[in-house]
C-alpha cells in the first residue's frame, strides 16, 4: 500500500503529476476548438514550427516560451501568405512550412549546443522541470483558460460558421488569430511534458474522444478537459512505477481512452453503429 | 436635429467582383431593391449568385462600384446586423456538437454582450422564432438529427432571430420537402408585409413567379431586373441560362389533340415527365415514334 504513495514522496514527482495534469487539462480544452476547426494537422505542424524558436530563444537569453511563441506565430503566418499566394492545397502549404521550422530548429541546436538539448524538446523531460519553466507553464494556463473563458462562444460560432460569424459583425479575423495564438502557446506549455512530436496528440486525442462521446458542446469541453486531466495526473504517477517516458504513458493512456470510446461510445461508437445497422437489417 | 433614418434598400451600382486568381465572377452588375419585396436571383451555376450575396454582406470587396444598404455601405450596415443571410445546407457541418436551439441563439450573438449570455429578451426572440417555423419541439435535438426541411427552418428560424431586415436565401428549397417549401414561402411572404428585403438564389424557377414579385436575372452581369411579369420572360431566361434550360415543346412532343386540357406534368427541376390523357407516358420528340403516335390515335379514333 505505501508503495502507492511513494511517488508523492519526490517533490520531483509531485510538481510532474501536477504540471502534466494541468498542461493535460488545458490543451484538452483547446482541442475541442482544434477537431472541430479541422485545425489537427495544423497543431501538429505549429508544435513542431516552434523548435527553432526555443534555439533562437536561448541565444538571446530570452524565455524560451517567447522565442516558441514567436516561431509558432511566424510559422501559421507563413502558411496563410503561401497558401494565399500559390495554386497548393493546404495539406501541402502546411507541409513544407512546419518540415522548414522543424529542419532550422535542428541545425541551430546542433550547430549551438544550448542548455536545452535536443532530446528534452523533441520528447519532452517533465521530471526536470525547473521552477521558472513551471512558472511559465502556470502564465501560459492562466492566460488560455481566461481567454478560452471568456471568448469560447465566439470561437465555437467561428468553428461553426464563419460567414455568419462575420454576418453579424464579429471580427473573424482576429477569432482566427486568437486561435492560433492559443495553439502556438498552449504547444510551448506542453513541449516541457511531452516533447514536440507528442505535443499534437494533447491537442487532438481527447476533443475527438468527446466528439464521439457526445452531441453538446458543454458536455464535449467537460469530457475533454476531465480526460486531459486524468491522463496527464495518472500517466505522470505511472511512469514513476513503469520507470518510462511521462510524455509516453500520457498520450497512450489517452489512446487507450480513445480507443474504448471509438468501440463503446453509446451513439457513435463502432459497436453502436452495427447494433444499428442489424436493427435497421431485421426491421 | 437627428438625421433622417434613409429607407431600407439594396442599391448594387455597377460593381465589379474579381477574384485573386483573376476569375472576374461580376462585371458591370447594378440593380436596386425597394422595401417589401420576395426577389428571385435566378441564374446558371457560376453565373455569379454567391458573389453577389458575397458582395452584399461585404464579404467580397467590389473592384469597381458600389453596394450599399439603406443608404450607407455594407461595413456599416454589418454593425446595424440589417442583413441575415440562411446558408446552403451543404456549406453547414451537420456533425458539429450544437442543438438547434444554440444554432438559433448564435443568430442573437451580435445583441449580446462581449460574453455572449443570453439575457431574457434574448431566450424569448429565440423561442418566438422557432415557433414562427414550427420548430419549438425539437429544440433539444443535434442538428444532424434533422430532416432536410426541418434542417433549413433551423438556419430560417436564426436569420429570424438576428431581427435583420434584409434576408438572404441560398437555394432555400433544394432537398427540402413540399411542406416544408409551402411553409417556407409563407414565411417570405408575411416577412415582405412587415417590410423586409428577401432575395432568394434558387434553380426553381417554376416556383419564382408563384411567389416572387421581383426578379434579378445575373450571367456574370446582371442582364435583367424588375417585377417578375416582366423580366421573367422566355426571351430573358433563353439569355440567362443559353442552351442550359431544358425544353419540352407541347407541339413537338408525342402529345397530340386527344390529350387535351388533361396533360400531367411532374418535375423535379430536371426534365420534366408528362402523362397523357389516360395516364400514358408521353416523349419529347414525336420523331422515332410514329408508330406509338399512329397506335395511340387509333385507340382514341382521331
Amino acid at each position: 500500500m505505501t508503495d502507492l504513495l511513494t511517488p508523492f514522496h519526490y517533490e520531483y514527482m509531485v510538481k510532474a503529476i501536477l504540471v502534466s495534469g494541468l498542461i493535460g487539462g488545458v490543451c484538452a480544452f483547446l482541442s475541442c476548438f482544434i477537431t472541430l476547426k479541422g485545425w489537427s494537422l495544423m497543431g501538429d505542424a505549429l508544435s513542431h514550427a516552434i523548435v527553432p524558436g526555443v534555439s533562437l530563444a536561448w541565444m538571446l537569453g530570452l524565455p524560451f516560451s517567447v522565442g516558441a511563441f514567436v516561431a509558432g506565430i511566424l510559422a501559421a503566418l507563413g502558411m496563410g501568405w503561401v497558401k494565399h499566394n500559390s495554386r497548393l492545397r493546404e495539406d501541402a502549404v502546411i507541409g513544407v512550412v512546419f518540415t522548414s521550422f522543424f529542419a532550422l530548429g535542428l541545425l541551430l541546436l546542433s550547430l549551438y549546443p544550448s542548455n536545452l538539448n535536443l532530446r528534452t524538446i523533441i520528447f519532452g523531460n517533465i521530471l526536470a522541470i525547473s521552477d521558472p519553466d513551471i512558472l511559465q507553464v502556470l502564465i501560459i494556463s492562466a492566460g488560455a483558460i481566461l481567454i478560452l473563458g471568456l471568448k469560447w462562444r465566439d470561437l465555437l460560432l467561428y468553428c461553426f460558421d464563419e460567414g455568419h460569424a462575420r454576418s453579424i459583425g464579429l471580427n473573424t479575423r482576429f477569432l482566427h488569430f486568437l486561435l492560433l495564438a492559443l495553439l502556438s502557446a498552449t504547444a510551448v506549455a506542453a513541449l516541457q511534458t511531452v516533447g514536440a512530436c507528442l505535443v499534437v496528440a494533447m491537442l487532438v486525442t481527447p476533443g475527438a474522444t468527446a466528439y464521439l462521446l457526445t452531441d453538446r458542446f458543454g458536455r464535449m469541453l467537460g469530457i475533454a478537459t476531465l480526460t486531459g486531466v486524468l491522463c496527464g495526473v495518472v500517466g505522470a504517477y505511472a511512469s514513476y512505477f513503469l520507470n518510462g517516458s511521462t510524455g509516453g504513458c500520457i498520450v497512450v493512456l489517452q489512446t487507450v481512452i480513445f480507443l474504448v470510446a471509438l468501440a463503446f461510445a453509446p451513439k457513435h461508437g463502432l459497436l453502436a453503429a452495427r447494433a444499428q445497422r442489424r436493427a435497421a437489417a431485421s426491421a | 436635429m437627428p438625421a433622417a433614418i434613409p429607407p431600407l434598400a439594396i442599391e448594387v451600382t455597377d460593381v465589379t467582383v474579381a477574384y485573386a486568381n483573376g476569375n472576374v465572377a461580376l462585371q458591370n452588375a447594378t440593380f436596386t431593391l425597394g422595401a417589401g419585396t420576395i426577389c428571385a436571383l435566378v441564374g446558371v451555376n457560376g453565373s455569379g449568385k454567391s458573389t453577389l450575396f458575397k458582395a452584399i454582406m461585404g464579404f467580397l470587396r467590389p473592384a469597381k462600384g458600389q453596394v450599399r444598404i439603406a443608404g450607407r455601405s455594407v461595413e456599416e450596415s454589418r454593425k446595424q446586423k440589417l442583413v441575415a443571410y440562411v446558408p446552403q445546407a451543404e456549406e453547414v457541418d451537420w456533425t458539429f456538437p450544437v442543438s438547434v436551439w444554440d444554432v438559433v441563439m448564435m443568430g442573437r450573438y451580435g445583441h449580446m454582450n462581449f460574453l455572449r449570455i443570453p439575457r431574457t429578451e434574448d431566450k424569448r426572440v429565440a423561442e418566438e422564432c422557432l415557433e414562427r417555423v414550427g420548430m419549438s419541439g425539437l429544440k433539444d435535438r443535434q442538428i444532424g438529427e434533422l430532416s432536410g426541411g426541418q434542417r433549413k427552418r433551423v438556419f430560417l428560424a436564426r436569420a429570424l432571430a438576428q431581427k435583420g431586415r434584409i434576408m438572404l436565401l441560398d437555394e432555400p428549397f433544394t432537398g427540402v420537402d413540399v411542406q416544408t417549401e409551402t411553409a417556407i414561402i409563407e414565411l417570405l411572404r408575411a416577412l415582405r408585409e412587415e417590410g423586409h428585403i428577401i432575395l432568394v438564389s434558387t434553380h426553381n424557377l417554376g416556383s419564382v413567379p408563384e411567389f416572387c414579385d421581383q426578379v434579378v436575372l445575373v450571367n456574370r452581369t446582371v442582364l435583367a431586373f424588375g417585377p417578375t411579369e416582366i423580366v421573367f420572360t422566355e426571351d430573358n431566361l433563353t439569355r440567362a441560362f443559353g442552351g442550359v434550360l431544358r425544353q419540352f415543346h407541347f407541339a413537338q412532343s408525342t402529345i397530340q389533340e386527344h390529350d387535351g386540357r388533361t396533360v400531367k406534368l411532374l418535375t423535379d427541376d430536371e426534365r420534366p415527365l408528362v402523362f397523357g390523357k389516360d395516364g400514358h407516358l408521353e416523349y419529347t420528340d414525336r420523331l422515332g415514334r410514329e408508330k406509338l403516335v399512329k397506335k395511340r390515335e387509333m385507340e382514341v379514333g382521331e
